[in-house]
């Protein structure tokens, strides 16, 4: 089974990291990247760097979860995602769920070794808001 | 300026620089080459998905992409071309966003932009007329969202406040379209 590691997308890059900081206190092994404001640092998202972190995940050998903070990041992940092939796009999952608990709860799933399936419904962290 | 005003007033004030940004972006990549009309539809959206940076990135990025494709092989573009194009454009916003007319969004520019093309070709009309037609069809769209409350997009967290605002993506596809009108004119 291939770890999962997970990208956080969002407009601002300290809300990113701050995420991601929050995150690794409890996933300490999962690969964790930001993709976060334009790219020359403005507010914003930005496809390439969308694309370079799930790339990069991908070619160390994990599945990736993606996580968004609001209604335009959503449609820069799912226009990358429209441009993958098929084969890759089955080891990518875009969760909409509540960014920071769901990045918190994904990623505690991915350090017990969850699979992309159970790390993805973490993140959607629906039980949290039943 | 009148894009950043409408959008500090219902958005989050930078749809106009990341306009500018984006088209700007645009322009230097074509000058180093693009052969034919869908190859400059695809350079755009490209150029636009990766330096816009707010929503209209992938909804504009989108719609030149289906744009290009709706196209198929033509080369020269008459009317039904515009409208050929047009079609796809909205159809490829429409998939992003999910979005519909009435939402106060750029819907309500592109779908009458598009009726409005429709007719020109069934007329017989020139290219050119079509994306006149277009425009001016886009414009009484965009400043028909007005009263309207946005359901879509950032605008939408702002609930009632949002009425009595011209929406800044319906303005902002308004003025692209008179852009292609005003080109294709002098070319």
């Amino acid at each position: 089974m291939r770890s999962v590691g997970l990208v956080i997308v969002s407009h601002s890059e300290k809300l990113a990291e701050g995420v991601v900081e929050l995150t690794a206190q409890m996933a300490r092994d999962v690969a964790l990247r930001t993709a976060a404001g334009t790219d020359d640092g403005r507010i914003g998202t930005s496809f390439d760097k969308v694309n370079d972190a799930v790339t990069e995940l991908r070619e160390a050998g994990h599945d990736v979860v993606i996580l968004t903070d609001l209604g335009s990041a959503t449609m820069t992940v799912e226009a990358v995602l429209d441009f993958l092939d098929d084969d890759e796009r089955e080891h990518i999952v875009f969760a909409e769920g509540p960014l920071v608990e769901g990045a918190v709860a994904a990623g505690v799933a991915a350090q017990v070794g969850g699979d992309l399936a159970s790390v993805a419904q973490a993140a959607r962290a629906r039980e949290l808001f039943a | 300026m009148l894009l950043i005003e409408l959008d500090r007033q219902i958005g989050d004030g930078d749809h106009g620089a990341n306009m500018d940004k984006g088209f700007t972006a645009a322009v230097a990549k074509l000058e180093a080459g693009a052969e034919t009309v869908q190859d400059v539809l695809k350079v755009v959206a490209q150029t636009l998905m990766s330096t816009v940076g707010g929503a209209a990135g992938p909804l504009y990025g989108t719609a030149f992409l289906r744009a290009s494709k709706a196209l198929g092989d033509d080369t020269e573009v008459d009317a039904a071309g515009v409208a050929a194009l047009i079609g796809g454009a909205l159809e490829g916003i429409v998939a992003r966003g999910k979005a519909t007319t009435g939402e106060k969004t750029m819907v309500d520019a592109w779908t009458p932009a598009l009726a409005a093309a429709q007719a020109v070709a069934e007329a017989g009309g020139s290219a050119t007329e079509a994306l006149y037609a277009a425009s001016k069809a886009a414009l009484e769209g965009a400043e028909a969202t007005i009263p309207m409350q946005a359901t879509k997009g950032r605008a939408s967290y702002l609930g009632e406040r949002s009425i009595g605002h011209q929406d800044p993506g319906a303005t902002s596809t308004a003025y692209l379209l008179a852009a292609a009108a005003d080109a294709s004119g002098i070319a």
